[in-house]
């Protein structure tokens, strides 16, 4: 199945400095598996999305598909195909 | 040329001095918007390394290293300190970064949040996780202060590669002699007044512990009320309060190249954590906390509302000693001459988390 990953600015330059790539995975697919895959291919964004117990950074928001993924089930989120996920940090910070 | 680095709530500032600290000229923010807790000057090697541990908000903790004095930064794709899969713990930030003993240049300690201390052997670049000190049973009844649970404070031994000494908020001091294989609670004589038992064998709220290469077996210690110093190797701990306007505070530094010289910088009380009078004040001692003189020569009279942090005050090795420190409304105070005269070398930075600086 077809994964498009959308990058924000700040974080492209962890992943050659692209703001987007695709994946193929295998079906079914979750969120965590995607960030599996990015850890193997870009492991600088990779940590930058999750800590060292792949659990995700609180301050950094995925949206799948248009939703974010804490209101669906969070890294275990299940993708259908095609599905475009785009990280975006979350307004945090003073 | 002398070397200040800066590390902020927003992050790294160097500040350069070549006319034997008369001026500086700052350069940054490096790594702006991540909080910089720790920073180190390596002069160990021909070429002088910094090391940042830097924590984003969003994007979590890292070290990094400069080998061109803050030129370029470089940081491993992979973490370098993590907590291994089977601890379930993650990284919080990185809170001291210490060069090793000169015999071992590629040796770096880290000492994080939540306490650990983590070992390098390849410069700084990457660590891992001393086991021992993790597995310590004592650790399940370690507390986090109001600054969090954290190794602050690391003191490699300056010859014996085996012996190392940690203190944290809370737990108190620890050391090994073995190198690392096993830790032992080291803090007989240092209070613990918010403890039903004010002596306990660990659990002590150390603020920071300092020691000085030329008298490995001295070390002083700034407590969460109370200021200590031990002539055992950490044995055994005596006050060295008495002088002092107050036992509060968060600093502690030794002189590079007079081990009796110490400075620190006093706060009213736990629960008042102003300087006295809101005066600006370094104290020093010159006879190993004996006596203590207020050093105020170029300082702000009054009105000095603010605090410094544990990592926030320091030496460099130039001769005379440079002292240094940040407060935490960004202003950063130096003095050429061991602390008889300061003048202000940076303000309207961040508030100020640690200083570092060394000739390079």
């Amino acid at each position: 199945m077809h994964v498009t990953v959308l990058l924000p600015g700040v974080l492209r330059s962890a992943a050659d400095g692209t703001p987007k790539f695709e994946l193929e995975m295998t079906a079914p697919a979750t969120l965590g598996d995607v960030l599996d895959v990015i850890a193997g291919r870009y492991p600088l964004l990779e940590r930058r999305l999750r800590d060292e117990q792949r659990r995700l950074r609180r301050y950094v928001n995925f949206f799948v598909d248009g939703e974010e993924c804490r209101r669906l089930a969070g890294a275990d989120t299940v993708l259908a195909e095609g599905a475009e996920i785009q990280i975006i940090p979350s307004v945090a910070g003073g | 040329m002398v070397l200040l680095a800066i590390g902020t709530r927003k992050g790294l500032w160097l500040a350069r001095s070549a006319d034997g600290r008369a001026s500086w000229t700052l350069s940054g923010p490096h790594h702006p918007m991540t909080a910089v807790y720790s920073v180190a000057i390596d002069t160990r090697r021909g070429s002088p390394r910094l090391l940042a541990g830097l924590h984003s908000e969003h994007f979590g903790p890292s070290v990094m290293t400069s080998d061109d004095l803050g030129g370029s930064w470089q940081e491993p794709d992979h973490a370098p300190v993590a907590f291994p899969e089977d601890t379930g713990t993650s990284l919080g930030q990185v809170w001291q970064i210490a060069p090793g003993p000169r015999s071992q240049p590629e040796v770096v300690y880290a000492g994080v949040e939540p306490s650990a201390l983590f070992r390098s052997a390849d410069g700084g670049r990457t660590y891992e996780l001393v086991r021992a000190l993790w597995d310590h049973p004592h650790r399940a009844d370690w507390t986090p202060g109001f600054g969090g649970q954290a190794i602050h404070s690391v003191l490699p031994h300056p010859e014996n590669p085996d012996e190392v000494t940690v203190a944290m908020s809370t737990g108190g001091v620890y050391k090994t002699t073995d190198g690392g294989r096993s830790w032992a609670a080291s803090n007989s004589g240092i209070s613990a007044y918010f403890m039903p038992d004010p002596d306990p064998e660990f659990g002590q709220c150390v603020h920071k512990i300092a020691q000085h290469p030329d008298r490995p077996e001295r070390f002083f210690a700034q407590n969460h009320h109370g200021v200590y110093r031990s002539d055992d190797g950490a044995r055994t701990w005596q006050s060295i309060a008495e002088g002092l306007p107050s036992d509060f505070g968060f600093p502690m530094v030794v002189h590079p190249h007079r081990p009796e010289v110490i400075y620190t910088f006093p706060l009213t009380a736990d629960a008042l954590r102003f300087p006295p009078d809101g005066k600006c004040r370094v104290y020093r001692s010159e006879d190993g906390g004996g006596s203590w003189t207020a050093l105020t020569a170029g300082l702000p009279e009054d009105g000095f509302w603010t605090a410094v942090l544990r990592d926030a005050m320091c030496v460099d090795d130039a001769d005379p000693a440079g002292v240094y420190f940040g407060s935490r409304t960004g202003e950063v105070y130096g003095s050429a001459d061991e602390g008889d005269s300061w003048s202000l070398i940076a303000q309207h930075l961040p508030d100020v988390l640690c200083v570092r600086a060394a000739s390079v």
